[in-house]
């Protein structure tokens, strides 16, 4: 048994490398590079049509809300995570392999031939695409010095029967961009990689006057990369000082805000604005966004007041936002501390910056806080903030409502403006103090980014030289019978080689008439 | 008249002269029956020295007799449609320059202003082209047709010229959107080229197996060599990849500094990232072999089918970071 065995072993291995060796071969092969390409930008697209996790989180939800029989199924295919899918991976992926493998191979032919001579004619140069016997002589030195000047590399071969040939080469400098452009690719995506597993953000909705530190307890969202210590983050506070929105027509053509920062004990101040991030120790703070706090005052029915100041979410361009005011401990009596029944209060409001009271609309069409109103329902009961479950703090909880825990208190919206108040039949009342701003702050700290701008940058140097310059060589042969013989040959598309060619042979034999003789078959009948 | 009035006016002046240029060229195209001859001469050999002389009464002679228009009348309209090529270009660099003047910014701020600056880029382009010598005047039929096509679809998402939202406040508007813009105008230019080539090869090979030549193919006669189109098709696409590329890697350094981070794959970067993507498919098709090599044309014209889409589509129907600046 074993005997028979034996010879078979080397037989199936070899096979085995065989078949290893034709699918590396298949994979590095120009098609396959271009098969892959074509589907890498086919897999990109749904990407755009879906909703992404790592772009909305809340679209996502409401694709489900809107297709809850679809929305599972496409999720099961990573529809809403199409560029970490393992399906767009793997696509990239084997491009990455393809590259790297027809990077290497091509790497040590060229660094073989960068150190090579300039391989001698052909014997019959006459064979070659460019060839021109010139009617007079032409002296070496001159050749050489016209092939130097013009920065050709050059390779001088005397032979034994008397012939010399300089043998010149130009363009390397095309393999060499071309390298370069695709070994960067690989770079990018090394960036790219670092940056997912090492970056992380966070959002912050920052009132005026107020600060906050950076820690994930701070952020009202946030995310981190595998390898991101989120002990680890560094320690910087921000203050917002004030916000400033500048409008022009209606539309919103500056946002300012005034911050100072403290961090490592040092502290400074900085004109955030859009397009000019502040830069805290690699670390970088945006502005995104921004929309209005509203401040009331609600005065309960032993006369005690509570001021809030709440962020109120826009909800169009010309930031109609909606917010909601809940005031959990009110209407307690302070004689006796004992709580009211009924007495919790919450308001769902809508902030409306520019309130236009001759049409029946109760939206404004612009961002700009000219006429600011807020439209108010109010609701008494349980507010249910008690129960640990996490809850939105722009809408009064519908449960809440919807079991009866919660009255609805007036059935129509109230509509106030800045300094008038809202009246409830219990004798308590809503007061519209003013409106400030807040911004919308980011922190992003990505140590990829750097990589991945070098890798571009690198990309495209090597792109120009990749795509603009063409290889090409030129011979230059005197023959033991007298004749002198030139030829040129294009290692790329080249237009101009003939011309290129033309001009080099009479810089080097000034004294020959102009070539223009063929001296193939096809110019005999001159 | 006040400066969006006269910016206004310029385009529309700007349309009709393009259109006037396309119908020149189009005289010029069917009529000239020295075209095809003297393209084949121009390949077959090259010694042909006396043909560029415009006399040329031996040509002439073998125009057709029933011919409505001399070919020297013919040339002459061709003459009077690359005048008003220039004329056109000069109108519509002019009504970008009196926006300019008139909203104090940078010209690309909506979905207007920006196929306007395509239409300029590939404009310019072409005459580029023709005063180089690379492209037969008569072609410009083709170019002009396209940009009249370009510049009416524009219309359709005319924007009131007017200030800039912040984020589009920015020195990188300058350099992404210019970059963008260039690239974009340069392709059309492949596009069209790339196309012509389709058209004269089809030509070329129902004329050698002697089947009947139809519609379109049939105005592919006065072509030149499907070979030099297919030339032109690649280095017009070799000159504009490196320029669409620096356009993306600007669009992400602004997006860096705008949004916070410099690749979010909203649509608008998908769809670039997809375009560049079959630009450089274009480029590998050509060196991969002959089967491939045939198909590049066809991929040069998906890449611009993702470039228009990207243009319109994307700005119209997905909602993304880019959506704000304005239809
Ligand atoms: C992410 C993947 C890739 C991209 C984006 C890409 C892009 C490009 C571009 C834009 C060019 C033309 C510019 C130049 O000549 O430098 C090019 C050329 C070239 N690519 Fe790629 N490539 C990729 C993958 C590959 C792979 C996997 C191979 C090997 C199978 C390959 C082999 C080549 C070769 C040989 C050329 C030279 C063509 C010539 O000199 O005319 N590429 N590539």
């Amino acid at each position: 048994m074993t005997a028979t065995l034996t010879p078979r072993k080397p037989k199936a291995a070899k096979r085995l490398r065989a078949f290893w060796r034709r699918w590396w071969h298949q994979l590095t092969a120009m098609r396959t590079a271009l098969i892959l390409l074509l589907a890498l930008a086919l897999a990109a697209i749904p990407g755009s049509t879906f909703p992404q996790r790592s772009i909305s989180t809340v679209d996502v939800a409401g694709y489900f809300d809107e297709h809850p029989d679809l929305a599972p199924w496409l999720d099961r295919l990573w529809a809403f995570d199409v560029y970490t899918s393992p399906w767009f991976s793997a696509i990239y992926l084997l491009l990455m392999v393809s590259l790297a493998g027809c990077i290497v191979p091509r790497l040590a032919v060229h660094w073989r031939a960068l150190r090579a001579p300039v391989p001698d004619a052909p014997k019959r140069m006459s064979i070659l695409p460019h060839h021109r016997v010139l009617d007079g002589g032409a002296n070496q030195g001159r050749a050489r010095a016209v092939l130097k000047q013009r920065r050709w590399r050059t390779a001088v071969r005397e032979h034994e029967d008397g012939t010399v040939v300089i043998a010149a080469e130009k363009g390397y400098l095309r393999e060499t961009g071309n390298l370069l452009f695709h070994t960067s690719v690989i770079f990018i995506l090394v960036g790219v990689a670092v940056g997912s597993l090492m970056s992380w953000y966070g959002n912050r909705i920052l009132s005026e006057g107020k600060s906050y530190c950076n820690n994930l307890q701070q952020y009202d969202e946030y995310g981190l990369g595998a390898w991101v210590d989120e002990t680890a983050l560094p320690r910087f506070c921000v203050d917002l000082h004030a916000f400033d929105a500048e409008f022009t027509d209606g539309g919103p053509t500056a946002y300012d805000a005034d911050v100072t920062y403290e961090a490592e004990g040092e502290t400074g101040e900085y004109d955030l604005q859009v397009n000019h991030p502040l830069n805290i120790d690699g670390t970088n703070v945006f502005l995104i966004g921004h929309g209005y706090t509203a401040v009331v005052t609600y005065t309960d029915r032993y006369g005690q007041t509570q001021t809030l100041h709440q962020e109120f979410l826009s909800m169009d361009a010309a930031l109609n936002s909606e917010g909601a005011f809940k005031f959990p401990d009110a209407n307690v009596d302070p004689a006796t501390g004992t709580v009211d029944q009924d007495a919790e209060v919450g308001f769902d409001a809508i902030l409306v910056p520019t309130f236009d009271d001759s049409t029946p609309m109760l939206l404004g069409t612009e961002p700009e806080l000219n006429n600011p109103v807020l439209a108010l329902t109010a609701y008494t009961g349980d507010l249910g903030l008690g129960d640990g479950k996490p809850e939105s703090v722009y809408a009064v909880n519908e449960e809440q409502i919807a079991s009866g825990a919660l009255q609805q208190v007036n059935d129509e919206v109230e509509v106030i403006g800045v300094g008038d108040s809202m009246t409830l039949p219990d004798g308590t009342s809503l007061s519209f103090d003013g409106v400030e701003q807040y911004a919308v702050l980011q922190v992003r700290h990505d140590p990829g980014g750097p990589v991945v701008l070098a890798g571009a940058v690198l990309l495209l140097l090597g792109l120009l030289p990749g795509l603009a310059v063409r290889r090409r060589r030129y011979w230059i042969r005197w023959n033991p019978d007298g004749t002198v013989e030139t030829a040129g040959l294009n290692r790329n598309d080249f237009d101009g080689l003939d011309e290129e060619c033309d001009e080099l042979t009479a810089a080097i034999a000034p004294d020959s008439p102009p070539p223009g003789t063929h001296t193939d078959k096809s110019g005999s009948d001159q | 008249m006040t400066g969006a009035e006269a910016a206004n006016a310029l385009f529309v002046a700007t349309i009709l002269v393009y259109a006037a240029a396309m119908f020149s060229y189009a005289v010029e195209y069917a009529f000239d029956k020295r075209a095809p001859k003297r393209a084949k001469a121009l390949v077959t050999a090259g010694r042909d020295a006396g043909h560029d002389s415009e006399a040329g009464a031996d040509l002439g002679a073998d125009a057709p007799t029933e011919a409505p228009i001399s070919p020297a009348a013919a040339r002459g309209a061709g003459r009077l449609g690359l005048i008003l090529t220039y004329l056109g270009t000069a109108a519509l660099g002019a009504s970008i320059v009196t926006r300019v003047i008139y909203t104090g910014r940078w010209p690309w701020g909506n979905m207007f202003e920006y196929t306007v600056g395509v239409a300029l880029a590939g404009m310019a382009t072409w005459l580029f082209l023709v005063s180089r010598g690379s492209v037969p005047r008569r072609l410009g039929l083709f170019a002009t047709f396209a940009v009249t096509m370009v510049l009416g679809t524009s219309v359709r998402v005319y924007t009131e010229a007017g200030p800039l939202v912040p984020a589009l406040d920015s020195y990188w508007i300058i350099i992404h959107v210019t970059a963008a813009i260039a690239a974009s105008g340069i392709l059309m230019i492949g596009c069209v080229f790339a196309i012509l080539h389709l058209l004269k090869r089809g030509h070329d090979r129902r004329v050698s197996d002697d089947r009947p030549v139809r519609f379109p193919l049939s105005i592919a006669e006065r072509l030149p060599d499907a070979n030099v189109l297919e030339r032109l098709t690649f280095k017009i696409h070799v000159f504009a990849f490196p320029l669409l590329t620096f356009g993306i890697i600007a669009g992400s350094v602004w997006a860096h500094l705008a949004w916070g981070r410099y690749w979010n794959w909203d649509p608008k970067e998908v769809w670039a990232f997809i375009a560049w993507v079959v630009y450089a498919a274009y480029l590998h098709a050509r060196v991969s072999g002959r089967s491939a090599k045939a198909n590049a044309p066809w991929i040069a014209i998906l890449g611009y089918a993702v470039m228009l889409f990207n243009l319109t589509a994307v700005n119209l129907v997905f909602p993304g970071l880019h959506s704000y600046a304005g239809v």
